[in-house]
């Protein structure tokens, strides 16, 4: 008992000696697989501002369900950034007046320091011989995604499927509806998350195809072997953002607005980029990203502004009651 | 006379102040702000929220695969608490211990370790697929996560019930002629039967409600094995609040119809009982009808 009220007190301790010693604190609140992106970024910005104010700095981390992550900011959870998976959940802090309207214009490449596409994961030897979109649609094939209405990874496949079906000769909205209809036929089943499609189609050996961002392929390979899965490139697929803002009402409030911006600017930096990289995370830096060419081989990609208009507007169409995901589950 | 009688607990006002106090802050204030965001909705729209053909869809999938569960376990719950009273046996309390798991386990790690077990390479899995039983990713594997995590609530309430019925009424139906299956169905299941009307009650309130460990067996097909728990939640990822309100003060209203039905039975079966004989008379009336 005694020991554990020491250890109770020591640890008390640390977190007054660790608050005296910051200078300021940051929290950061991000989605769920970011985690180890700014688990690495932290430390490097720590040295950096360090170095260049002579503050030192304390940085917090805060990781989840995007949307769940900031619907906590926007009920008061004091976030000084966020760093999101996706336009929408920052366009519903806009709404609320947490962020700037303008977000995405206060940062350079749409406010995203990084990009990751959606890709194939097959089996060895990729026995259906899956090469595209078309493929996956065919009849006996089973792809493994999570529920496109509930996850950021099963709305951009999605999406994806969409953008790709536009583009072919004669497509339109309708050959589109069509072929989104055969393809989630050939889905046994949505997963509850990413992580969970990964585990359903790796480890219960479920489906031929799974789809997942490409940053996850490395992930698989680190906790699955390389030699099990080949990774296949679609000729189009979406290149997915990953949008940070500046939580206004909350830098103002706590007088961090020059740290805050200052750790969101230091994402594009080399380091930051490199960093991005490092965790599979394709760098917008043309000079890192031919560095690391290797991770990112090049790849057709489309922006969710650019076919759909906005990720709002893509949702709007696509994802609410009664849009046209539904509309392919309701006509059956 | 009941007023002269001397309560273990002072101060009648007291204590009926302090649980209504604790009920209305635990209870009635979260289920009214939700009833009253609902309202915001009107009745039509909360209507037209609910019968829409997905909706529809995910509230028979739960209530069904509630139902399913529950009677599973009121049938099955029943002969683990006859055995783990009535029996003593190596290991025993190991087994009685046992039974409490499912209340303490993180659901979702029931349900991912449900559809391990269950996937078509599964240990099970494997050897259910080629006999055509499907269970991960299908409505069945609903039923069985729902029945996993409910068993605790039907062996939880028949046990007491059980150790309360002497083994000397079973004697004594058996010594007036009556045989064993007359003793069961007209001594002992009279006497349980309430009881066992609470634990299904019980685990169909607590099987409605389950969200974590189906959602990692039931596949999540629209239409097909997508619970009422996963549209609100998916309603809330559209920050559409008022619409996940409404699917869950429709889901709330349902239930509550379903366990009033119940309570009116439970009340209703032992309100005869108690008319009735006491169980020794009802020993021998079985007997009686042996003869």
């Amino acid at each position: 008992m005694t020991q554990f009220r020491k250890s109770i007190s020591g640890l008390l301790l640390a977190l007054v000696a660790g608050a005296a010693l910051a200078d300021a604190t940051l929290l950061n609140v991000s989605y769920d697989v970011a985690r180890d992106v700014y688990k690495d970024y932290n430390p490097l910005f720590q040295k950096y501002w360090k170095a260049k104010s002579g503050e030192s700095l304390e940085l917090k981390q805060s990781h989840g369900g995007s949307t769940k992550q900031v619907r906590a900011v926007a009920d008061g959870l004091e976030a000084d950034v966020v760093t999101m998976n996706q336009a929408n959940d920052i366009e519903f802090l806009a709404d609320k007046g947490l962020v700037a309207k303008d977000w995405a214009h206060k940062f350079p490449n749409n406010a995203s320091p990084y990009t990751s596409t959606m890709v194939f994961i097959v089996r060895k030897g990729n026995p259906k011989a899956i090469k595209d979109w078309a493929d996956i649609a065919a009849p006996g094939v089973q792809m493994i995604i999570p529920h496109p209405k509930n996850t950021g990874n099963g709305r951009n496949t999605y999406l994806s499927a969409w953008a790709w079906a536009l583009k072919q000769p004669g497509g339109n909205d309708k050959s589109a509806q069509e072929f989104l209809g055969k393809l989630l036929k050939n889905a046994p089943l949505f997963a509850a998350g990413g992580r969970d499609a990964t585990t359903t189609f790796m480890q219960r050996q479920m489906g031929d195809v799974l789809i997942t961002f490409e940053s996850e392929a490395e992930m698989i390979a680190k906790e699955f072997g390389k030699g099990n899965f080949e990774v296949v490139y679609p000729s189009l697929t979406m290149q997915t953002e990953f949008p940070v803002a500046l939580v206004e009402k909350v830098v103002d409030k706590k007088g961090t607005r020059k740290q805050a911006q200052a750790y969101l600017d230091y994402l594009w930096s080399k380091e930051g980029q490199e960093n991005a990289a490092q965790n599979y995370l394709r760098p917008r830096d043309p000079e890192i990203l031919k560095k690391y060419a290797q991770s990112f081989p090049p790849v057709k990609t489309f922006t969710v502004d650019a076919v759909f208009g906005s990720a709002t507007k893509a949702f709007a169409v696509h994802f609410k009651d009664g849009g046209t995901f539904d509309q392919l589950y309701q006509s059956k | 006379m009941a007023t002269t009688t001397h309560r273990v607990l002072p101060g009648f006002g007291l204590a009926l102040g302090y649980t209504l106090v604790y009920l209305s802050l635990l209870i009635l204030l979260p289920l009214g702000g939700m009833v009253l965001k609902a309202s915001e909705l009107g009745v039509g729209q909360v209507i037209d929220i609910a019968l829409g053909e997905r909706s529809l869809a995910a509230f028979r999938v739960t209530f069904g695969a509630s139902l399913a569960a529950a009677a599973i376990n009121a049938f099955f719950g029943l002969i683990v608490a006859w055995i783990l009273v009535r029996y003593s046996f190596p290991g025993k309390r190991f087994v009685d211990a046992l039974v409490d798991l499912p209340f303490a386990l993180p659901t979702a790690v029931a349900g991912i370790t449900l559809a391990t077990l269950y996937a078509g390479n599964g240990w099970l899995g494997r050897y259910l697929e080629p006999l055509g039983v499907k269970v991960a990713y299908t409505p069945l594997g609903i039923v069985f996560a729902l029945t996993f995590i409910t068993l605790p609530f039907v062996v939880r309430t028949l046990q007491p019930v059980i150790e309360d019925i002497e083994t000397e009424v079973e004697e004594a139906a058996a010594s007036l002629g009556a045989s064993r299956w007359q003793t069961f169905t007209r001594v002992i299941f009279p006497a349980i039967f309430p009881a066992l009307l609470t634990g299904f009650a019980l685990a169909f309130a607590r099987a409605i409600g389950e969200y974590g460990s189906v959602i990692f067996i039931a596949g999540n097909l629209p239409m097909i094995s997508e619970i009422t728990p996963l549209l609100i939640i998916s309603k809330l990822e559209q920050y559409d609040v008022l619409g996940a309100t409404a699917l869950a003060v429709v889901m709330l209203v349902l239930s509550f119809l379903l366990l009033l039905g119940v309570n009116v039975l439970q009340w209703w079966t032992a309100n005869r009982h108690k008319h009735g004989e006491p169980l020794e008379a009802t020993a021998a009336k079985a007997a009686g009808g042996a003869q």
